[in-house]
């Protein structure tokens, strides 16, 4: 670590990106450390509450965004995973999987990524039949039974999208009922190649080289299906896990106030990553500008 | 130089790499794994996995949007 930079952000969906443009346009001497571009947006099917887009796709949208950030000449290190950050001597540390970083000021926006199963076999089998975007690697099961495991709004919109190409589609449901929304739920329930299994768990997910079942448990019974496609849909957690020394709330999210501060000094966070309320594309990126502008005023108010 | 994406019509990523190459004007093969199943097992055989995009260049395998692996590859 020899270069001390003005600004750090980590992450570049909505939040980061939009940070990266105002922390340019300040001339900020900043790094950009991220293991992808534009997040969780990038995999959205279609936005239409995205002011000035009356309807544009994720894709898009994060094209848009990219290229607005490519038009500064801005350092990037990516793909690159954060290990740990954290404050010494009124400086920041920001250690990667590479390298370590030195910095003034830190933007966390490292947003929100799917929650895993934790069961035998998911690991050994991910992206082996085992997939975490149905809108992706959906069309890939087609004539192939497969198992969806969630009932919320993204299970359901799984089996809806998955009940059209599959034989048969098995839902896994760990409550008692289907959480989503009703009108879904009620496509769901009227297909007849879909088989709802609520108040169930998966206790694993076997094959060869790819998936060739999975094994759950409903009610203590163990029952076992014969699938080659398993779409785990089980929500969102929050990429905080590096960012332990900053305060979170019971969910991992981290903690901030409405300037975007963090429990501590220099450290700043925006977007899906944080408590803010609700979690939309055009307010990440409303705090990604905010943390930038809250940062820009931390730096020129300070000695260093 | 050879290039091919598998992909299918609906992965947000797969869009993006070739929007990438098209920038670039880059030529690829396009194969849609979803309306073809020899492209599919070919996919299967080259990645040994199911996600997609795989992007095959000068026959090395890419998994996913990898851009700074594209990167070098295209020699950008």
């Amino acid at each position: 670590m020899s270069k001390i930079y003005d600004l750090i952000i980590l992450g570049a969906g909505p939040a980061g990106i939009t940070a990266a443009v105002y922390a340019a346009r300040k001339k900020l001497d900043f790094l950009l450390i991220t293991l992808d571009i534009g997040g969780q947006a990038a995999l959205s099917g279609y936005i239409k509450n995205y002011t000035g887009y009356q309807f544009i796709s994720g894709p898009e949208l994060a094209l848009k965004f990219q290229e607005h950030m490519n038009s500064f000449a801005i350092e990037i290190k990516m793909p690159e995973r954060v290990k740990e950050i954290k404050q010494e001597n009124n400086l920041i540390k920001t250690i990667t999987e590479k390298e370590t970083y030195g910095s003034k000021t830190l933007i966390v926006a490292t947003g929100k990524r799917s929650r895993e199963l934790n069961v035998e076999g998911e690991k050994e089998f991910k992206n082996k039949g085992v997939t975490y975007c149905a809108t992706c690697d959906g069309p890939i099961f087609k004539e192939k039974n497969v198992a969806i495991i969630g009932g919320g709004n993204s299970g359901l919109d799984a089996a809806l999208q998955m009940m059209k190409i599959s034989p048969k589609v098995y839902l896994i449901n760990a409550t008692a009922q289907l959480t989503g929304d009703e009108v879904m739920i009620e496509k769901v329930k009227e297909a007849d190649n879909v088989e709802i299994w609520n108040n169930s768990q998966v206790k694993k997910i076997y094959g060869n080289v790819f998936v060739r079942g999975i094994e759950i448990d409903k009610e203590g019974k163990l029952y076992n299906f014969n699938v080659e496609g398993i779409f785990v849909e089980i929500g969102l957690i929050p990429s905080s896990e590096f960012a332990n020394c900053l305060k979170q709330n019971q969910w991992k999210e981290i903690l901030i106030d409405c300037y975007n501060k963090t429990s501590i000094e220099g450290i700043f966070a925006a977007g899906d990553v944080t408590n803010v309320p609700e979690k939309q594309i055009i307010i990440a990126c409303g705090e990604g500008s905010k943390s930038c502008l809250s940062a820009f005023k931390y730096l020129s108010t300070r000695k260093f | 130089m050879e290039i091919k994406i598998y992909s299918t019509p609906t992965c947000p990523y797969c869009k993006m790499a070739k929007e990438y190459l098209s920038s670039k004007g880059i030529a690829y093969q396009d194969l849609d794994i979803s309306a073809n199943n020899v492209d599919k097992e070919e996919m299967l055989k080259v990645s040994g996995q199911m996600g997609v995009p795989v992007i095959v260049i000068n026959s090395e395998v890419i998994v996913g949007f990898d851009r700074a692996r594209i990167d070098s590859l295209i020699g950008k």
